[in-house]
Formats: C-alpha cells, sequence, structure tokens
C-alpha cells in the first residue's frame, strides 16, 4: 500500500494498527505466580520486538499499565522499555482505566497518531493477580510511617508500641468496589437478575468462547500474535473439551444471596488470569518504512460511565449506552459491523448488554432511541473466543481483544475485499466503559 | 556451555578411560590474525606463485585477482622454524613421483607446526578422464591429507582443496576455502577434502563481513545449533530471520533480538511454510538470499520396532519441509540473486547409526537433495550444499549417557566434541559470495570422525 502523505497540521490522518504481541494467558498461582508485572510487560514487549525487528528503535511512545498495581512499580512501563531490546530514548508512561487500560492506552496513542504527534506507538497492559499488592492495615501502616519519621529513640519505641499483633495481617486483596463493597461479580448478578438471564444463555456463551479460542489456537491464529513464556505456550484457563454439561455442572458462585436463581459460576465467569499484552501502532509512513503490512485502523473510540452507586444501571453496563454514542457519530448501526468483540467479564455481561440493545424499551427511555438500538448475530460476536477461555488479565485484555480481532480483519478484507469493521466494547471497575471501532486497513 | 562439575567427570571418565585430555580448539573472535605466525607455501608453478602471492601480498592492496592477507611467507621450510600453516599447491601433479618433493617438505615441518596449526593442500579431482598416471596422483594427495589428519596433534587440522578441471587457484571459492581453511571457524574441519566445483562465486568486500546486505533464514533457530548460526550469520553482516515452531517462542526471542532480526514462529512441515518465509522476509528485509534448514528432531528406535508416527515425523521435519520449501523458493522468481542454500546433513546421514534408521534416512536424504538442488540454481549464481557435523556438544547430546558420550566425543582424530559455532561457521562459509563455486555438496564438520568417513 502506497503510503499516505503526510496530512497539514491539524488534520488528522490514520492510526495503523500493525500487529500485536502476548504472552499466553496463565491461571493465578499458574506459572506466572513468580513473575513480576514488569517482568510480564517487558516479555511481551520483547517478544513484539523480536516478531518486528524493533531492536534498537526508538519507538515513539509506550503506554501500558496495570491494574493491581505495587507502589514500587511507579513507571512500569518505562522500566519495562529500559528492559527490553527498544531504543533506551523510547518515552513511556502508565495508565489505569481498570479493566479498560489496555484499550485507553490504544485510544489515546493512535490519537497522537492520528495528529502528527507520533509516527510509531506500542500501547499495551498487563495484570498479575498471582503476584498483587499485599496491603497492609491503616493502623500498620500510619505506626510505620510514623517510625520512619522519628528521630529519637523514645519516639521510635512510642511508634512501635502502638503496633498490635491483630494490625500485621494482610488485607487481603479484594475485587470489591471501594463504594459498594461488592464485588464485580457479585454486582454483575445483581444485573443478571435485573435482565432475567438464564444459567443456559451464560453456558452457551461460555462454550462457544472455548470452542471458538481452541479453534482458533488448532488453527495457527496466534502463531504471530502470542509468544510463550515461563513454559506456558496457550492460555492456560482455556478447556477446549468442555460441554454444556459439564459447565452445567458447576455451582453458582456470584448472586447466591439473592431472590432470583444464581446462575454465575466458575464457569461462565472469568477466572482471575495472570498475563500481558502489547499492540504496535503506526503511521501509513512508519509502516511502509518498516515493511509491515497495516492490519487495521483505530476509526474512533467512545468512553462511558453509569451511575452505579445511586443509579439504576449494572456495574458493567457502561458500553450499552457508550457503543449507541460512537455508533451513532460515525453514522452507523449494529448491522454495518463485521465482527462485534464484546469483553466476556462474564457471560452475563455479554448477554444482558445485548438484551439491552435489543430491548425497544431500554433503546427509548435510556439511549433516546425510537425504539432498540439493535441486535448483533452471534456468528459476528467474539469470533474467535474471549476472556471466558482465554483469561482476564486485565489491564491486558484490551490489548488481546484489538490484536486479535485487527488480524482478522485484514484476513477478511484479503479473503472477501471491501473494508470489514469491528467494535471493540470493553467493561470496567467503577461502571466504566471504553469502546472502539477499527476497520480493515 | 561447560558446567565445572559434568566438566569435571568427563575428564575423570577420559582418564578412567585412558583417553588423554583434548587440546583447546582456537576458535575465531574478532581482530584476530588469520594466521597466527608464518605460513609455508609449497610446490611449484605458477598455481603456487598465486598462492604465495595472495597470502603475502600486501592486505591493503590488490595484487593479481584479489587483495592480498599480508602474512610472512616462506616458499621452502628453514631449518628449526616453526610455522603456522602448510599450504601444498599441488595441482599441477602428473605422476605420483611428483607428490615426493611438496609432501616430504611438509612433513619436515609437522613436528614443529604451532597449536592449532593447519595443512591444507590444493589438488586437482581426480576423475577417469585422466590419465591414469595423473588420476593416480590427484587421488593420493585425498588419501595423505586424511592420513596426515589423523596424525596430527595439537588442535591442528588438515583438509585439502580439491578443484575441478578448469578451475584456476584465484577462483573466488578456491580463496575463500583456502581462507576459511586456514582460519579459527574451521576448528573442527578436520581430514576433509572440500571440492570447488566452478570458479563461480565473489570476494567479498569485507572478509570479516562477507554476508553484508544479505538476508537469511534460519530454521530451527531456536536453540543449540541453530541459534549459533543465527548469532555466526549476523556477525558477518547478514539480517536474520529466525523461525522455529510457536511453542519456542520465548527462546527465539531471546535469538532474534540478540541478532537484531526478526523472529518468525512457524511449523515448517505447514503447507505454505516456503511463502510464509519468502512474504516475510520481502516485506520485513527486502529479500532473500540464504536458507539455512537447520530444523530437525529425532524419534530413535531401533528400526525393527519403529512406528509409523515416528517414522513420519522424522520424514515430515528433517526433509520434506525442506523440499517443499526449496521448490517454493525455486518457483517464486524472488531467489535468484545468487541464492545460497544450506542444509545441514549429519555423520549419520553418511554412515547410519543404530536406532536412527529414520533420521538416517532424512540425513542422508539431505545429502542427495542438496546434490540435486544445486544445478537448479546454478544459472542465476546459487548453490545447494550441506554440513554434517560429528558429535556436536548440544543440549541433544549432552542427554547421552555419560560414558556414551564421552566414547562419542573420542572417536574422532581431535579426540573431542565439537562446538555448535563449529557447525555455524561452516555454515556461513557455504553462505557466503565466495562459496559459488561449491555446488551441492556435503562438507563434514567432525574433527575426522570415524564413523562413516
Amino acid at each position: 500500500m502506497a503510503p499516505e502523505k503526510t496530512a497539514a497540521p491539524g488534520t488528522p490522518r490514520r492510526a495503523l494498527v500493525l500487529g500485536g504481541n502476548r504472552i499466553p494467558f496463565a491461571r493465578a498461582g499458574g506459572r506466572y505466580a513468580h513473575a513480576s508485572n514488569q517482568d510480564m510487560l517487558t516479555a511481551a514487549l520483547e517478544g513484539l520486538v523480536a516478531r518486528y525487528g524493533l531492536q534498537g528503535e526508538r519507538i515513539g511512545e509506550v503506554a501500558a499499565g496495570a491494574v493491581l498495581k505495587h507502589s514500587r512499580d511507579f513507571n512500569l512501563t518505562r522500566e519495562a522499555v529500559l528492559g527490553s531490546s527498544l531504543a533506551a530514548t523510547t518515552p513511556a508512561y502508565d495508565v489505569q482505566q481498570a479493566c479498560a487500560t489496555g484499550l485507553e492506552t490504544l485510544v489515546s496513542l493512535s490519537n497522537k497518531i492520528r495528529l502528527g504527534q507520533l509516527e510509531s506507538a506500542v500501547s499495551g497492559g498487563v495484570d498479575s493477580t498471582s503476584d498483587a499488592p499485599i496491603v497492609v492495615t491503616d493502623r500498620l501502616r500510619r505506626a510505620l510511617l510514623d517510625l520512619s519519621r522519628a528521630t529519637t529513640p523514645g519516639q521510635k519505641l512510642a511508634a512501635l508500641a502502638r503496633i498490635r499483633p491483630k494490625d500485621l495481617a494482610p488485607v487481603a486483596p479484594s475485587t470489591g468496589e471501594p463504594r459498594t463493597h461488592l464485588s464485580m461479580g457479585e454486582h454483575q448478578a445483581l444485573t443478571t437478575a435485573q435482565w432475567q438471564v438464564t444459567r443456559e444463555a451464560q453456558d452457551e456463551v461460555a462454550l462457544a468462547s472455548h470452542q471458538r479460542l481452541a479453534a482458533a489456537w488448532d488453527s495457527g491464529f496466534f502463531d504471530d500474535l502470542v509468544t510463550p513464556y515461563r513454559g506456558q505456550t496457550i492460555d492456560g484457563n482455556l478447556r477446549p473439551d468442555t460441554s454444556l454439561e459439564k459447565l452445567a455442572a458447576l455451582r453458582p458462585t456470584f448472586g447466591t444471596g439473592l431472590d432470583a436463581p444464581a446462575t454465575m459460576t466458575a464457569g461462565n465467569s472469568t477466572p482471575l488470569t495472570d498475563g500481558a499484552s502489547t499492540v504496535l501502532l503506526g503511521s501509513d509512513a512508519w509502516a511502509a518504512e518498516h515493511g509491515l503490512t497495516p492490519l487495521a485502523v483505530v476509526v474512533d473510540a467512545e468512553a462511558g460511565a453509569v451511575d452505579f452507586v445511586h443509579g439504576e444501571d449494572g456495574l458493567l453496563m457502561a458500553p450499552a449506552f457508550a457503543v449507541p454514542r460512537l455508533l451513532a457519530r460515525q453514522g452507523l448501526a449494529l448491522a454495518d459491523l463485521d465482527l462485534v468483540e464484546i469483553h466476556e467479564a462474564f457471560a452475563s455481561t455479554v448477554l444482558t448488554t445485548l438484551a439491552a440493545w435489543e430491548s425497544p424499551e431500554f433503546g427509548r427511555e435510556r439511549l433516546g432511541l425510537d425504539g432498540a438500538f439493535g441486535s448483533v448475530d452471534r456468528d459476528r460476536l467474539n469470533v474467535h473466543g474471549s476472556s471466558l477461555a482465554a483469561g482476564h488479565p486485565f489491564a491486558a485484555t484490551g490489548g488481546r481483544i484489538v490484536a486479535t480481532v485487527a488480524k482478522e480483519l485484514h484476513l477478511r478484507k484479503q479473503r472477501d475485499g471491501g473494508t470489514p469493521r469491528a467494535l471493540v466494547s470493553v467493561c470496567a471497575a467503577g461502571g466504566l466503559g471504553l469502546t472502539a471501532i477499527l476497520e480493515a486497513a | 556451555m561447560a558446567n565445572p562439575i559434568t566438566a569435571t567427570l568427563s575428564a575423570k571418565l577420559s582418564g578412567l578411560l585412558g583417553f588423554s585430555p583434548a587440546v583447546p580448539l582456537r576458535r575465531w573472535a574478532p581482530d584476530q590474525p588469520l594466521v597466527d605466525g608464518t605460513v609455508l607455501v609449497l610446490g611449484t608453478g605458477a598455481d603456487a606463485d598465486a598462492v604465495a602471492a595472495l597470502l603475502s601480498g600486501a592486505a591493503s592492496s590488490e595484487t593479481g585477482e584479489g587483495p592480498g592477507w599480508g602474512l610472512e611467507v616462506h616458499r621452502h621450510p628453514a631449518p628449526d622454524r616453526r610455522y603456522a600453516a602448510v599450504v601444498a599447491v599441488l595441482t599441477g601433479l602428473e605422476h605420483p613421483d611428483e607428490l615426493h618433493a611438496p609432501l616430504l617438505a611438509a612433513a619436515s615441518t609437522l613436528k614443529g607446526l604451532g597449536r592449532g596449526g593447519r595443512v591444507v593442500t590444493l589438488s586437482r579431482a581426480a576423475t577417469s578422464d585422466d590419465a591414469p598416471a595423473v588420476a593416480a596422483a590427484r587421488q593420493g594427495v585425498d588419501a595423505v591429507v586424511r592420513t596426515i589428519a589423523k596424525e596430527s596433534r595439537g588442535g591442528t587440522t588438515a583438509n585439502g582443496l580439491v578443484l575441478a578441471e578448469g578451475v584456476p587457484v584465484t577462483a573466488p571459492s578456491v580463496v575463500g576455502g583456502l581462507r576459511f581453511l586456514l582460519s579459527t571457524r574451521s576448528a573442527f574441519v578436520h581430514g576433509q577434502l572440500l571440492a570447488v566445483d566452478t570458479a563461480a562465486g565473489a570476494l567479498p568486500a569485507d572478509w570479516e563481513k562477507p554476508l553484508t546486505g544479505r538476508v537469511a533464514v534460519v530454521t530451527g533457530a531456536a536453540r543449540g545449533i541453530g541459534a549459533s548460526i543465527a548469532r555466526t550469520l549476523a556477525r558477518d553482516g547478514a539480517t536474520v530471520v529466525a523461525v522455529d515452531v510457536p511453542t519456542a517462542g520465548e527462546q527465539l526471542t531471546g535469538v532474534a533480538n540478540a541478532v537484531r532480526g526478526t523472529a518468525l514462529q512457524l511449523d515448517i512441515t505447514a503447507p505454505d511454510a516456503g511463502a510464509r518465509i519468502l512474504e516475510h522476509a520481502l516485506a520485513r528485509h527486502g529479500r532473500l538470499d540464504v536458507v539455512v534448514h537447520n530444523a530437525g528432531i529425532t524419534r530413535d528406535k531401533l528400526f525393527a520396532n519403529m512406528t509409523e508416527a515416528q517414522w513420519d515425523a522424522v520424514i515430515a521435519v528433517n526433509i520434506a519441509a525442506q523440499l517443499r520449501i526449496n521448490e517454493a523458493l525455486l518457483t517464486s522468481g524472488d531467489f535468484t540473486d545468487a541464492p545460497r542454500i544450506v542444509s545441514i546433513s549429519s555423520t549419520t546421514g553418511l554412515a547410519g547409526n543404530r536406532g536412527q534408521a529414520n533420521y538416517a534416512a532424512t540425513k542422508g536424504g539431505v545429502i542427495g537433495m542438496v546434490r540435486a538442488t544445486a544445478p537448479l540454481l546454478e544459472a542465476f549464481g546459487g548453490t545447494a550444499n550441506a554440513v554434517a557435523p560429528g558429535f556436536i556438544e548440544t543440549e541433544m547430546t549432552a542427554k547421552m549417557p555419560a560414558v556414551t558420550r564421552q566414547v562419542a566425543r573420542q572417536l574422532n582424530s581431535l579426540q573431542q566434541g565439537g562446538l555448535p559455532v563449529d557447525v555455524a561457521e561452516a555454515v556461513a562459509f557455504l553462505s557466503s559470495p565466495q562459496a559459488g563455486g561449491i555446488l551441492g555438496r556435503t562438507l563434514r564438520v567432525c574433527g575426522q570422525n570415524v564413523v562413516g568417513a
């Protein structure tokens, strides 16, 4: 493809997805149990550098982040860059937007490319639930801080004397929302009940996810998207041999205290996972200079948030509002999308989002439309599986989805022609959601 | 890398078995002199004069057809003089009687050769077209070289270049071959006669970086010999595409980043492997010049107990994939600028080996394949050759039982195992522009292993 001419100042140009690399996702406590966020992000970057021959290259900017982040991990991304084969003159910064982190880094870097501020960039994300930061009690923390400030032996002793044995127990890390003290699963259980999503429908989504991801691995689809790490060569959570029967046999884990039937199990909810992902972005000129085939164009993005604390919307429902705004701005309908990637935080997250869009009432009352927003064919939805099968290392999920869908868009354009389009929708803690449109380059 | 504990054990075992400790071989290092001392060039006539001029000519100026190497050269052995290398130019022989003068002169210097000395002969190939006396003299040279190799000590090697009729001693592959055999790059090449078939090829602009501007694909590059080949080709100036199966991706990443190349995770048995290799090389690096077929597997079993799965897996990876990839490259029209194919065979492919019928079939197959592929490449200056390693210290051979391994190390005239880099150096030479006249040959890197010799 001929590179586009440099755009006039102020006129956006194309931001391209050129490729990606992630490490296989591993179950918490598995092979990456002793790998830090920095280790994993560096590994994902190193694989990207090797695949695209970027050794010693100064990339315009690298942005990544982690959700569960140690206090020592300030400048996590910059440290990963320094530990990689990229030029040490590559700038980097950290982002934290819960599970949307990996997609937010992509959106913000793409915009810089569109504006001509960057020629190349790497977005990414990493999370370890195995190597999660341990939080100490507030009483212990205050005593230790006072101790560090103490100047006389008497002050030091006084600070130490305040510590009680019970203060020494670590505070368990929690996925609970700070304002509701409910875990994400319990929040989604409320939404699941609200939208009356059945157990069977959720298990079907989970089964399709495993089957489709397994097929993608078998066909070699991930050969140029994933680099093994620490002996993990395939996503650790993947269960190619699971079945509706096996899924149906699992006991519910969330929503067991509600009046509605508890339907969410370990099988139709994403497990805690460790992993890292990266996406290589660039301008047309930079891609041509490096002999890289553009896979997809980052067209547009829209963030959303819901008032899950006081309002009627579920914690993970923000994309249900963001996507209609995004498509309206682009003059598109759901039917115009060839691929739809909805992050499977839980099977019922996908199903409640689809149900909201299919509801004429929701369309009229909440989206301000004439009727239902629309529906998504299942054969366009998460075609290579998603988080239920691959696992969900929070900040790494966006990069996994984007690289996968960008490759699929490119393959479809090569095969069928035209300009296939994809929607990416990621819900996040805090009632957040981030959505984006990509099209084949 | 030598583990101190196993190294000590090996030394003890070696002592118990009555073996003398092997002399450490000198390997190539940056800024090393080509030959560390005086070179004795024996023989008379224009060819010997041309070789002497090449070796002694000023390194920076043009002498004859190529720049000289700036070495100190003697034409006659001086009494009590120690030489670093002896080059016997025997291309003019017409009768076995004429072996006397140059070879006995060489013999008088052998005891004084320094550690890691070199004996290299240049002679003509004996064919049925020769007069009987001429053929006798020429064939006799080969056997003398092999004998000198068997008698040599202290890491000294003896090898010969065997020129086809009409190939001048100044041909690129003769000059390049001589330089390779004199240098430490050929540390584990011993007792070999390397044929030079034509005057094709080109001398490199820079002997230290002969592969500058060339793009090389190395399969099985994640570890062992493949990783060493990738590093050596990159050292010689090539841009390297490191290929290995997706499950070896982590190690492959390390190799690709170390050589500043690109990693291509690919199962070479995939039907479209050749197309994908070519597409990657052309898109990323603009060309493809060298393909090193190193990837290989073993599924050892006594032939009587061999299963279909074991047989088929080895055939698929070790030879069928190479044939399919070569065909894709040869029919692409994009592999025509003096391309090089170098395939890794094995002494097992020459001699067979107990429990390795499938492996032997493929490694023998490689020897046949390169011989038949070379003519297909000749029209555009291309070559196909093989390297047949003997016992090499790798992760694979480290798993052998200790006694078996120690015995295997001793079964060659250098009385030690080679290193992956020794194989890589031979591959780098056969990949180079100066090796353009070596067509369809198999070069053993085995320390003159008794197996299959």
